[in-house]
């Protein structure tokens, strides 16, 4: 398969405009957990469009943005008052709301199909990337970059552009009041910047993005792009700058791989080329698993990772306390004996790595602290005491209530308040010898 | 002034004139409306009736005087931003629209932070902070708007002994610099030692004034019905409001 201006760019470029369109704006309905909302919008515009369409009987864009935006700003005024009288969660007023209003359109678009005109239910799901064929395409990059060779770019193409241009803008501009307006509405409403008219503003942009993208990729791609590239963003920072320019390098992968996927992966089994938008948005799909499953620090994996070495800390904290305490009851422990402390949590793996560590030195039978392993356990018992001594002193328990507690609290990273030399069972506390 | 929700009245008549200069407490049982007194004043949910006005203006006239920390459990905790951010919010009045948030904005959001001893978290994503970490936060982002009347919901709800106290030592310095702060508090226990003025609220206005005068059995006893075990626990509060153990300065 290989590359072609003529069939390949627009569809490629119309894929990647909306892409970037949607993913942007798509990071503001994620923040606000209300990602549905651009699912009912992006159904809901159908009927818009649809009577946009009888009443003007023209499909020009500006048309179209009307009608859709006027369904937009229906559809989120009517999911609230749904919501309020119908005192129903917000998920399912958005989904009566959007549910109902796509019907329509498709009872609209069926009627208007009786009467010959030119709509497509269809194309109003897929879309018709296939179809921006670049027809006298240049065959040299140097005639791609002439004036003349824009005069043939499609409307859809333009339009995706003027879109993409006003949401950076809008963005951009606004930055601060979105975020605030997403964080905490009623703060940002005594501030003068009022949260209704912001979220009021991200809906008419979803809206207008939802039109500019329609024809050309179809509602499931404009859905996919709402919230796959801003959530998996939203999986790899903590900060709301960064997850916005993430969303947007997800949402040009998403595109292109998704755009290649369609067309190399068919003809390896011989067969045509499949829905470009719809392998787009599998593609989002699968950005986002893998993103849940690997992501640094929100990921499934990491947070196993992390798990695990808790727990293997915890059982080795555990073993060396437990030595340290034979030493000072005046005996040498048993290999048994830590196997039986270490019961459920893999015993042999912890001790045989504490050896490898060099915490603690196996002789036969026994198990003793080398060196390093007796400052690193005077430290755990050290702890473990002086929580104790909290405990008692501090949090009024009594003394013979707190091991457990203290047991739990030894192995944080917060260090214990200063104590006293001996803790509340007599025993002295370790002094910290580095 | 009258709020109403769903044409149920929620707060009836409460009429009151803050003194300047003063920590007032608003307390009262649950339902009894005192959020929404909050909410009412700052225009977030609508009267149905009466006015309120801020050094004789109207509302919108006063917005930059007037500092609001909502409860805490009010807004998204996961949310992408730092300590420092959400500081930074409290100065986006006085940045006005469209402009970003500029170096010497950060450095008063930073001396904000600082105030409420929470300055090394000032990087820290929210959802890294422990409860009463997040208070602070909240508490600095109030500071940080350089108001002159602030209001705040339940600043106190589960928090630590040592957020407690950077709370109080924070209301005496507003208070010192001239500011005047309204509280929804909850704990009768520490009215008399934290307040100098009270609002006893149940839908309406029970009885309002300095702490020493109105902060009784009698009246508490009006406000909160038959709940005998919290008025046991708040005559003990009375008791220390009466010997004029009061409001330190």
């Amino acid at each position: 398969m290989k590359f072609s201006v003529a069939s390949d760019l627009f569809p490629l470029l119309a894929g990647v405009l909306a892409a970037l369109t949607c993913g942007l704006l798509g990071n503001f309905l994620v923040l606000r957990r209300q990602s549905l909302m651009g699912d009912a919008i992006s159904h809901s515009v159908l009927p818009g469009l649809v009577i946009a369409f009888l009443i003007a009987s023209t499909r020009s864009p500006l048309v179209m943005f009307i009608g859709a935006a006027v369904a937009g700003m229906a559809t989120v005024i009517l999911v609230e008052l749904v919501k309020t009288l119908g005192r129903v969660e917000p998920g399912a007023a958005m989904g009566v709301v959007f549910s109902v209003l796509f019907a329509l359109g498709v009872l609209l678009i069926e009627q208007a199909a009786a009467r010959h005109v030119d709509l497509d239910a269809e194309c109003v799901l897929h879309g018709q990337l296939e179809s921006l064929v670049w027809y006298d395409a240049p065959d040299s990059i140097d005639a791609l970059l002439s004036f003349k060779a824009f005069a043939n770019v499609p409307r859809q193409i333009w339009t995706l552009v003027g879109m993409l241009t006003a949401s950076a803008a809008f963005v951009l501009l606004l930055f601060k009041e979105l975020r605030l307006a997403a964080f905490d509405p009623a703060m940002a409403t005594t501030q003068g910047f009022n949260a209704t008219v912001l979220h009021y503003l991200i809906m008419l942009f979803v809206a207008g993005a939802t039109v500019a993208s329609f024809d050309a990729v179809g509602s499931i791609l404009v859905i996919a792009m709402l919230v796959c590239p801003a959530a998996t963003a939203r999986l790899l920072t903590d900060r709301l700058g960064p997850q916005i320019v993430w969303s947007l390098l997800i949402a040009t992968g998403t595109a292109v791989g998704g755009y290649a996927v369609a067309s190399i992966v068919p003809a390896w089994f011989g067969r045509d080329a499949v829905n470009a938008a719809g392998s787009m948005a599998v593609t989002a799909g699968v950005l986002l698993s893998a993103a849940v499953v690997f992501a640094p620090r929100h990921g499934l994996i990491s947070r196993v990772v992390r798990r695990r070495l808790l727990a293997s800390k915890v059982a080795r904290d555990d073993l060396l306390a437990t030595l340290y305490r034979a030493v000072e009851a005046g005996g040498p422990i048993a290999i048994g004996q830590a196997r039986r402390l270490l019961a459920g949590r893999s015993p042999s793996r912890v001790i045989a790595r504490a050896g490898r560590l060099g915490l603690v030195h196996i002789d036969g039978d026994v198990v003793s602290l080398t060196a390093a392993g007796r400052a690193e356990a005077s430290e755990v018992v050290r702890r473990h005491r002086l929580w104790e001594h909290y405990l008692v002193g501090e949090a009024g328990l009594a003394p013979d209530h707190v091991h457990a507690t203290a047991e739990q609290l030894e192995h944080l990273d917060a260090a214990p308040p200063i104590g006293p030399a001996s803790d509340p069972h007599g025993r002295p506390i370790p002094a910290r010898d580095r | 002034m009258t709020v109403a929700y769903h044409r149920k009245p929620v707060l009836w008549d409460v009429d009151y004139d803050a003194p300047p200069n003063k920590l007032i407490a608003i307390v009262g049982p649950n339902g009894a409306g005192k959020s929404t007194l909050i909410k009412a004043c700052l225009g977030l949910v609508p009267r149905a009736s009466g006015q309120v006005e801020f050094w004789g203006a109207p509302y919108r006239k006063a917005r930059s005087r007037l500092g609001y920390v909502p409860q805490r459990e009010s807004v998204d905790w996961d949310f992408p931003v730092s300590a420092l951010d959400v500081v930074c919010m409290g100065r986006y009045r006085r940045i006005g629209w469209f402009w970003p948030v500029t170096r010497s904005h950060k450095q008063a959001a930073l001396a904000c932070l600082d105030r409420v001893g929470m300055r090394d978290y000032a990087s820290r994503q929210i959802s890294q902070l422990s409860g009463g970490q997040q208070q602070r936060v909240f508490l600095a982002r109030a500071l940080a708007q350089e108001a002159d009347l602030y209001f705040m919901d339940e600043p106190f709800a589960g928090v630590d002994a040592a957020t407690e106290r950077a709370i109080v030592g924070v209301l005496r310095q507003l208070r010192s610099s001239g500011k005047t702060v309204v509280v929804v508090h909850h704990d009768l226990q520490t009215v008399p030692e934290y307040f100098d003025e009270v609002i006893l609220l149940n839908m309406r206005v029970v009885a309002s004034g300095p702490v020493r005068d109105v902060f009784t059995r009698e009246n508490l006893h009006k406000t909160y019905g038959g709940r005998l075990t919290l008025l046991s626990e708040a005559s003990e509060a009375v008791a220390r409001a009466a010997s004029g153990e009061g409001p330190s300065r």
